[in-house]
């Protein structure tokens, strides 16, 4: 039925799984690839929704539906924003001459995932989901966090909002032109 | 038939869910369009289009039939919408050179997806094994995010077009998105905080309920709608005005102003990709109605007025009482009365559309920004206070929740009337003195030019 | 054994997490930079939740100690979530103030504490 590649059973979720992750890796690839600004917000966009996705398929339904509010619905709108403000002035602002030095840095981040792959890859390849009862399965769902945040993550949850009031006073002054 | 669709493969099942929610959209969207401009001419004193498809047969040819010599028959108009989309259709695409290519090709598609993905958590009927598309744990937030998405579709637009005014007109109207998604964000925290639950089919549910809670005679005869409750009225109004905004309709439509910005993102559009930015607007009048009447209206019921509840009281009128609770909420006509909600929503944004004129940019960000913002925060805590009365304790601490709520209506009220300048006061009157008076103005010679030397 | 085992969410999250490290060494505009700061934040978010999801056998697993680390990674990613959005606010902020003085947009360029 289904099959068996070097220890691993090829199941539908597999392959879902699988293209999911394969478009936000190649996403993740063209925020940094493209030279125009622009291409590098649209793809980290797609990234950002294709997250979302893997979110849903982790069973954390509310912290995906965030991740497309905030990151993708109000944080990247900022970033296109700005993109776009600063293009105004004229388009060769924020294009970069490809550089053989770049090419140190390529090698470097493949030399990081090598290493911290090698460590820590190889003992979770047999690790698969626990098995969920009905009431458990809803620790992703709104009342679950709900009742976690108001409870017992009540000091933090306070502390960040003071923080959000600060970066929204913050950002309005930095923006202003006169004082 | 409920068997038969649960027995298939879930692909399939999917697929039918879709499409039974895309089809009666896209088919609703022609009717959205012809109305517009029917109701929008009747308000102003003038017909719409109402010849398209008027057929009038020849009195004297041979080749109609003879009952038919002569006849005519009329079609109001209707195939207006078909006409204008067959126009767009064969319209020369013209695309600038100077564009990226890619997003200005995948621009109106982005702009149409949050059109057609929004109403996927709305129920239309009380069958669950055909709609909603998705009845997720989260199907308010689901809303919210994919208006959040709509802004994609206008800032890429008004980007990719290569043109200084498209360019502002995309980030005004961004900027304008963003800044009524808090208020609708806030409106709906009040409906959720009081139905309890984030599914919309939980708040039909909770939307058949006795009206307020009490569940004796006078009051259980009518529907729990959240309009009929004082803060459902607030965060109905708060949500009504955000949707007014968040698809561009006039009087929120300054990113698309033709007298300011040519016309804003879509003007370097033409053919079928304004046909799309075009369809993708009145798409979401349709949905945004579906998810207004849903979130406040009721959803599927037709009239707030519970008849079995009415069935127990007036007990010698049961039959009749039998039948118009299954027309209420019944089965099949529930999509119909979804539909016909939408269109009475949609009746009110052609009405508004008609009424008041045009938000400046400042007006309209002051008014997302201090006073919808606001009053809809103001408003949770008057959703508390009556959770309390109605829950906890008494039934009295809920007046002090209907003052409340009165206090922000009217400070709402208050807040928009100040965009009316007529209770300006009357500013120092200016006078310019010309330099030269009317009697001083000299005439102008004509001059030969110098001859040319020889 | 149904399903995607563990290795396959951590593998995606190193390799953003990667990514996002070389565009920060490679790139010069510093918006780009920032939303390579970003990809990083949103692969330390998938881990979490990979983490919260997969319980791993070995360590003391009652039934409610299980709920409280599925609701420990959920809670990490609202924080680390509220904390970029403040700090994608403020960086674009000052992104924004130092771009109105000069026109060069090349991150190094700016190695000087003043204006």
């Amino acid at each position: 039925m289904n099959q068996t590649v070097g220890g691993v059973t090829i199941t539908p979720e597999l392959l879902m799984f699988g293209a999911i992750a394969g478009a936000a890796a190649i996403c993740a690839v063209g925020v940094v690839a493209f030279n125009n600004a622009i291409r590098s917000a649209l793809c980290l966009v797609i990234n950002f929704f294709l997250l979302a996705v893997l979110y849903f398929t982790l069973n954390a339904e509310m912290l995906g539906i965030t991740q497309v509010v905030v990151y993708t619905g109000a944080i990247m709108v900022l970033f296109l924003f700005v993109v776009m403000l600063l293009n105004l002035g004229g388009s060769k602002l924020l294009h970069e001459k490809p550089d053989p030095k770049k090419f140190v840095g390529i090698l470097l981040g493949c030399g990081l995932f090598v290493i911290l792959g090698a460590q820590i890859l190889p003992q979770l390849t047999k690790v698969m989901p626990m098995p969920l009862s009905p009431e458990l399965a809803k620790f992703g769902g709104p009342e679950a966090i709900g009742r976690t945040l108001f409870s017992e993550y009540v000091y933090p949850f306070e502390a960040v909002s003071v923080l959000l009031l600060i970066g929204i006073v913050g950002s309005i002054l930095l923006a202003k032109r006169r004082l | 038939m409920a068997d038969f669709v649960q027995h298939l493969h879930p692909a399939w099942q999917a697929l039918i869910r879709v499409l039974f929610f895309v089809l009666p959209s896209f088919m609703l969207v022609p009717g959205v369009i012809w109305w517009e401009r029917r109701l929008l001419g009747w308000m102003q004193d003038r017909l719409g289009p109402n010849r398209v498809g008027n057929i009038t047969f020849s009195r004297t040819s041979k080749l109609v039939p003879s009952m038919l010599r002569g006849k005519k028959f009329k079609l109001f108009g209707l195939m207006q919408p078909f006409a204008d989309f067959g126009k767009l259709i064969f319209k020369e695409d013209i695309t600038p050179s100077a564009v990226d290519k890619l997003i200005y090709f995948i621009a109106p598609g982005i702009a149409l997806f949050p059109a057609l993905a929004l109403g996927a958590t709305i129920p239309w009927g009380p069958y669950s094994w055909i709609t909603p598309v998705a009845d997720v744990n989260i199907g308010i937030l689901y809303i919210m995010a994919v208006s959040s998405l709509g802004v994609y579709g206008i800032v890429l637009a008004g980007y990719a077009s290569d043109n200084k005014f498209s360019l502002m007109g995309g980030l005004r109207s961004s900027a304008q998105l963003v800044s009524y998604e808090l208020a609708m964000g806030m409106s709906l925290a009040c409906i959720v905080m009081a139905t309890g639950s984030l599914k919309p089919s939980a708040m039909v549910a909770e939307q058949s309920g006795p009206l307020w809670g009490l569940d004796y005679p006078p009051f259980n005869m009518i529907q729990n709608w959240n309009v009929l409750t004082p803060y459902g009225l607030v965060a109905a109004i708060i949500f009504g005005i955000c949707m007014i905004a968040e698809t561009n309709r006039p009087p929120f439509d300054l990113p698309e102003a033709e007298n300011e910005l040519v016309a804003g993102y879509h003007t370097e559009y033409s053919s079928v990709k304004f046909a799309m930015f075009f369809m993708a607007e009145y798409l979401s009048v349709v949905v945004y109605g579906i998810v207004l009447s849903t979130l406040f209206m009721g959803g599927w019921h037709l009239l707030p007025i519970r008849f079995d509840a009415m069935a127990t009281t007036y007990k010698s009128f049961g039959d009749v009482w039998n039948l118009l609770d299954t027309l209420n909420g019944s089965s099949l006509l529930a999509p119909v009365w979804v539909i016909a909600k939408a269109c009475c929503v949609a009746s009110t944004y052609i009405w508004i559309r008609a009424t008041l004129p045009r938000l400046r940019y400042d007006q309209l960000m002051a008014l997302g920004w201090k006073s919808l913002l606001p009053f809809a925060t103001a408003n949770l805590i008057v959703v508390s206070i009556w959770i309390i009365s109605t829950k906890i304790s008494s039934p009295i601490i809920g007046w002090v929740a209907v003052l409340l709520s009165a206090g922000i209506l009217y400070g709402l009220y208050k807040t928009i009337n100040k965009l009316n300048l007529k209770n300006r006061p009357n500013l120092a009157s200016r006078t310019v003195t010309m330099v030269d008076e009317p009697s001083q103005r000299r005439e102008a010679e004509l001059v030969d030019p110098a001859p040319a030397p020889t | 054994m149904n399903g995607v085992p563990l290795a396959a969410y951590i593998a995606l999250g190193l390799f953003m997490f990667t990514t996002g490290v070389v565009g920060v060494i490679v790139r010069k505009s510093p918006i780009v930079i920032f939303m390579c700061i970003e990809l990083m934040l949103n692969s330390v978010n998938l881990t979490f939740l990979a983490f919260a999801r997969y319980q791993m056998a070995g360590f003391n697993k009652t039934p409610e100690n299980i709920q409280h680390s599925m609701m420990a990674g959920q809670m990490m990613v609202i924080f680390v979530m509220a904390v970029a959005a403040a700090e994608v606010a403020v960086g674009l902020g000052i992104i924004m103030a130092i771009f109105r003085l000069r026109d060069n947009v090349d991150i190094d360029e700016m190695n000087l504490l003043r204006g």
